[in-house]
């Protein structure tokens, strides 16, 4: 069995992220870390008459230009996991049709890229692939319409709300080739604390953080400082507070390790409230900012946990609290 | 740490509203609204025969102005300052029939825009006629009109 501990699974094949493409909106372009991704977006809209398209356009771009980067073929890659925020996941369905890959679409809110990348190295461990694609991507504009308001409609954001970042980013896992290994993974179970607050993710969030990352460190016997960075997505500055709170309870060490996708995302002066969120948000740190620490070798151990609120807009509305979910993949240089 | 302790936890540290500030440029914002509508309202005054069509007119007037703002994009940044000093008056109810007309244009002029224009606005109008129809009866009543 490839188990440690109650829910871990470990990989000793280590899987590579071999390539990975990440594309951000002109917001995210102004961050702190624009420099680390491969794209910026000019504008909003890429052309596109509505933002349901510029979202299939991005995962498209993300997705096809990976494999270009790696002169890699549809027929060289055995699985496409992909998922968005949308319903349905019609983006990553639409983005997919150009490929003759097989498809598995999942939903996992924002955790939805640590739950492909889990996916794809237990199906590599497996030996029921070599190479696995995975994708997912993001509009600010979708997201609002669906889980929000209009877009232009008089609303007066609370400090606890969070910005949808417009991006995508995708990824091969391969057995072979170079590139940071991926040692093991802790899919978390959903943790619901009966918060009720749809603006507020952030705090409904943590607890499934908290018990993600706890679990990880038992199965796993490692501590906090055992990582060089653990990277949060996407808690946001208050979902962060509230993670630390939940850690310091029960007298972790190493919380400067912590450190938050959403909340680093954007520059301290962009008014986005509690940062980002959004299925690209820890996708696209992962694979820009995070990736090119353990490229350089700054980073040596990583671990990512990404956090899904998986809320609806009926369940908001008929007062249903919030089922979360986080997922952690570590990740070596 | 149990789930209700943690609840009352995310009480206690949730970021409090700057109640000051936010009433402030409500004030500023819903006065400057309001005070434009003064304006357009002495000027058709002047200019219209009775004070009905004077009203009627800076109504008009006002809501293609919360029209114009919403669909160049300015009016939601203006309510993200003065809240409820945008909200509250008609400007804003024209914001949020505009912008739902703006968003569900997508999906075609009858089950799109057609169909989802008053998605924000809906409950303003059905709960104000309602809320007019019992103010009406109290007043009725109360002056023993019955």
């Amino acid at each position: 069995m490839n188990r440690i501990g109650e829910k871990t699974v470990t990989f000793d094949k280590q899987p590579r992220i071999i390539t990975s493409y990440t594309i951000v909106g002109p917001l995210e372009g102004l961050g702190p870390h624009a420099l680390t991704f491969q794209e910026i977006m000019p504008d909003i809209s890429l052309g596109q008459d509505t933002p349901e398209k510029t979202e299939r356009l991005i995962l498209e771009m993300a997705i096809e230009k990976t494999l270009q980067s790696h002169n890699l073929k549809a027929e060289d890659i055995q699985f496409l996991i992909a998922g968005d925020l949308l319903n349905q996941i019609g983006t990553s369905a639409f983005s997919a049709r150009g490929y003759s890959i097989p498809f598995l679409g999942i939903y996992g809110a924002c955790s939805t890229f640590c739950q492909a990348l889990g996916l794809s190295c237990m199906l590599i461990q497996g030996e029921f692939a070599q190479k696995v694609l995975i994708g997912t991507a993001s509009h600010y504009q979708t997201a609002e319409r669906q889980f929000r308001y209009p877009i232009e409609l008089n609303i007066q954001h609370v400090a606890t709300n969070q910005h949808t970042v417009t991006g995508g980013a995708s990824a091969v896992i391969s057995v072979d080739g170079e590139g940071p290994r991926i040692i093991d993974a802790t899919f978390g179970s959903i943790t619901d604390y009966g918060l009720k607050d749809a603006n507020d993710l952030g705090s409904a969030m943590a607890p499934a953080a908290f018990s993600t990352l706890k679990q990880h460190l038992t199965d796993t016997g490692r501590g906090l400082d055992y990582y060089d960075v653990i990277l949060t997505g996407d808690l946001g500055i208050q979902g962060s507070k509230m993670l630390k709170l939940l850690l310091e309870q029960e007298n972790y060490s190493g919380l400067e390790r912590l450190e938050d996708a959403g909340v680093q995302i954007y520059g301290t002066n962009q008014q986005v409230g509690a940062g980002g969120s959004g299925s690209a948000c820890v996708a696209v740190m992962t694979l820009g900012y995070l990736l090119n620490k353990l490229n350089s070798g700054k980073v040596k151990k990583a671990l990512v946990i990404a956090t899904g609120a998986m809320l609806s807009s009926l369940s908001v509305l008929q007062g249903d609290s919030i089922p979360c979910v986080a997922h952690a993949i570590s990740i070596e240089g | 740490m149990q789930a209700q302790q943690y609840r009352e936890l995310v009480k206690k540290k949730k970021p409090t509203r700057n109640s000051f500030k936010n009433m402030f440029w409500a004030f500023i914002i819903g006065g400057a609204i309001c005070a434009l509508g003064q304006v357009f309202l002495d000027i058709a005054t002047a200019l219209e025969q009775t004070k009905a069509e004077a009203s009627a007119v800076t109504l008009a007037a006002m809501i293609l102005l919360g029209t114009i703002l919403t669909g160049l994009g300015v009016y939601d940044e203006i309510a993200e300052l003065g809240g409820a000093g945008a909200a509250v008056p008609i400007t804003g109810f024209a914001n949020t029939v505009t912008s739902a007309a703006m968003e569900f244009k997508r999906e075609g002029a009858i089950l799109g825009m057609g169909s989802k224009m008053f998605i924000i606005a809906g409950p303003v109008i059905v709960y104000g006629i309602l809320s007019g129809f019992f103010v009406a009866l109290i007043k009725s009543i109360v002056l023993g009109l019955f």
